[in-house]
């Protein structure tokens, strides 16, 4: 599988200083695609790469629009720290945003979306009371989404601010209650950080970050941002590699909560498309992890075409049927099979009906 | 090259495969439809700007793509596609030349940062620029079209592009929106002006685009320092009239007229209050066409108190 240009250049960053108008061209777009375009531009500023002027223009404006969402998610966890002040004793800033509350050389890169919160299924009721009184509100949604959340889904239904209209997920564990990984969910509260400056909020311990990183990327079937998320679990590697004890700790926690085959495929894919860093003894381990032949192979050729720039420029043939088997395996993983034919066939008939494209038709009127 | 200077089939053909570069400094735009009422549509409003290289760096790439039709008896429809990805919900295929126009100020809108965005008009005369903040149905489009083609210079009917590093604005000389009853109005008042076939049912009703007058195509590369900023409102049966408001209240307006006034954050607040403290702002209220010229023309005389 070749490497996209935009992979070339964030791992090589001097290579950008010979492209012609065309191959920058080609760079910002995939950059933009893939949700990494601030990053593009830290690391040739890093490089001492300077970008033709127009290329240039959008590689600040992403650098604006990074400073501009960092700062609002500061707010928006300020925010969130007051709406649950007293709720829980354990309320977990999830991915992007711990990355920013833990002030990570990655945070600073990186473009954001929703802010994750992830809080003890008991304290579920509570905390979603609190932060209706605080101006989020549910999203309307059809009674069998609401059900699909309530009662076999990781999370409440996603909140969105009622003036700000920014987006909270909170989930009371990590995966579908319906999943096949068995994951101790108890155990994702053993070893917290507290956030000095949010009271009340904390992240995940480090080994922790990475298990969750990988668990997302290689558990979900969308593949918008799955580039990203395999940057930010490079990040993570490189960051954390080399304190003493990550390794073990990490191995460790990954038994403890059930999660060492999501780990063994995030940095055996980290890997194989970034060359992170890991060392070969962990592979080793981790690879004990791994399930048996022919699903290895099967699932190296997916992921090698699924994480690509979601960019026309980097569709290849293989790519589509790659992608829908991920999404298809992803469902799988996450609820058991009568379900799961429910689910899809539910699905495909609003698709086909014109139901589900009436209601986004109506939502983007209510926006316009 | 000048785009009318390419024959039909050629346009067609570049518009179906890889693409028409078009300059609109400051951006270039690359798109491509199978559409032919889109090739209509950009044959006829952007006849006077040149193309721009095919092997150089393109702002925008989008894209008219037409659904396929499930059902013969439907009517077509097409889809806005911003590099790849489908933007929008899809529409009539008969709105494509709107799509356009649209879609093109959403790339620039949400892409833009190095200038502040607003919803405005952008007049120019002898260097100064007049800026026409619009919420919607203000009657701003109408006045722009008039004095586009009365002794004013068009940089822009709907984006104005602020930099904040120099404190002038800059336009695209792109065409004029103009929408349900002031479509007749316009075409009877100025009839050297060429206009599009109006598309009815849109989500703004009926909307028609003018083509931009061929100067301001010429010139579009030269920005322009605000001098005036005039909220335009249309009112029945109005005398032509201006009124000082308050500067606060209008950089307020700007500001809530911005696409991006959060992104740019402070930098965005420095160039707005900059801008309003050095120019006049100004409400104007007006209910006929033929009153505009000689309001306007008082206006840059420095006739106005």
């Amino acid at each position: 599988m070749s490497r996209s240009l935009l992979v070339e250049v964030l791992l090589a960053p001097a290579r950008a200083a010979a492209l012609p108008p065309a191959g920058w061209d080609l760079l910002v777009r995939q950059a933009r695609r893939a949700n990494l375009i601030a990053r593009l531009h830290d690391v040739l500023a890093d490089a001492g790469v300077q970008a033709p002027p127009a290329a240039q223009a959008h590689l600040t404006a992403a650098r604006r629009i990074a400073d501009a969402q960092r700062q609002r998610m500061r707010w928006e966890l300020d925010r969130v720290a007051e709406a649950l002040a007293g709720a829980t004793p354990q309320a977990v800033v999830l991915k992007g945003g711990a990355y920013l509350a833990l002030d990570l050389p990655l945070a600073r890169s990186r473009l954001y979306g929703d802010l994750d919160l992830l809080v003890p299924r008991e304290a579920l009721a509570e905390v979603e009371s609190r932060l209706l009184i605080h101006g989020w509100v549910v999203e309307s949604l059809s009674a069998y989404d609401e059900q699909y959340y309530r009662r076999w889904m990781h999370e409440l239904p996603p909140m969105r601010h009622r003036r700000r209209g920014t987006v909270l997920d909170v989930h009371h564990t990590l995966l579908p209650l319906t999943s096949r990984t068995a994951l101790a969910t108890p155990a994702l509260f053993e070893d917290l950080r507290p956030l000095a400056a949010w009271p009340g909020l904390s992240t995940f311990a480090p080994p922790d970050l990475l298990l969750h990183s990988a668990t997302h990327l290689f558990h979900e079937g969308e593949f918008a941002n799955g580039l990203r998320d395999l940057f930010d679990l490079d990040a993570l590697v490189r960051h954390h590699g080399r304190d003493a004890g990550y390794w073990e700790r990490t191995v460790e926690r990954a038994g403890r909560l059930g999660l060492r085959r999501p780990l063994h495929y995030a940095l055996r894919h980290s890997e194989r498309a970034l060359g992170t860093p890991v060392p070969p003894e962990v592979q080793r381990e981790l690879a004990r992890a791994a399930p048996p032949w022919p699903l290895p192979a099967l699932l190296d050729a997916c992921y090698a075409r699924a994480l690509q720039p979601q960019h026309p420029s980097c569709e290849t043939p293989g790519a589509p049927a790659a992608r829908l088997a991920l999404y298809v395996r992803s469902h799988w993983l996450r609820m058991p099979l009568p379900l799961l034919v429910r689910h899809l066939a539910r699905k495909a008939w609003r698709r086909l009906t014109g139901a589900e494209l009436r209601e986004q038709e109506a939502a983007q009127r209510q926006d316009g | 090259m000048k785009l009318s200077e390419l024959d039909r089939a050629s346009l067609q053909r570049r518009l179906q495969g890889g693409g028409l570069c078009l300059d609109l400094h400051p951006f270039t735009a690359r798109v491509r439809s199978p559409l032919p009422a889109l090739a209509d549509a950009v044959a006829l409003l952007y006849a006077d700007f040149p193309l721009a290289p095919d092997d150089g760096f393109v702002d925008f790439h989008l894209e008219i793509r037409a659904l396929p039709r499930w059902l013969p008896w439907r009517e077509r429809r097409a889809r806005f596609v911003f590099d790849g990805l489908p933007a929008f919900v899809g529409l009539p295929a008969r709105q494509a030349p709107t799509m356009l126009e649209w879609g093109l100020n959403w790339c620039v809108a949400a892409h833009a940062h190095q200038f502040l965005v607003c919803h405005a008009a952008v007049l120019e005369r002898d260097g100064q620029a007049l800026v026409l903040p619009a919420p919607p149905g203000s009657g701003k489009s109408t006045l722009t079209a008039v004095l586009a083609h009365r002794g004013w210079r068009l940089l822009s009917d709907e984006l104005a592009l602020l930099d904040p590093a120099t404190g002038l604005v800059h336009g695209m000389a792109r065409s004029v929106n103009l929408k349900n009853a002031s479509i007749e109005l316009v075409a009877g008042h100025l009839p050297e002006a060429v206009i599009s076939p109006p598309v009815p049912d849109t989500l703004k009703g009926t909307v028609a685009l003018m083509r931009p007058p061929a100067e301001a195509v010429r010139r579009r590369a030269e920005p322009a320092l605000p001098a005036w900023v005039v909220l335009p409102r249309w009112q029945a049966g109005a005398r032509a009239a201006f009124e000082r408001i308050d500067r606060a209240e209008a950089a307020l307006l700007l500001a809530e007229q911005s696409f991006n006034y959060h992104v740019l954050g402070r930098e965005g607040f420095e160039v707005l209050t900059a801008m309003v403290g050095r120019t006049r702002c100004l409400r104007f209220v007006y209910g006929a066409l033929d009153e505009l010229v000689p309001a306007f023309e008082a206006l840059a005389a420095g006739d106005v108190a």
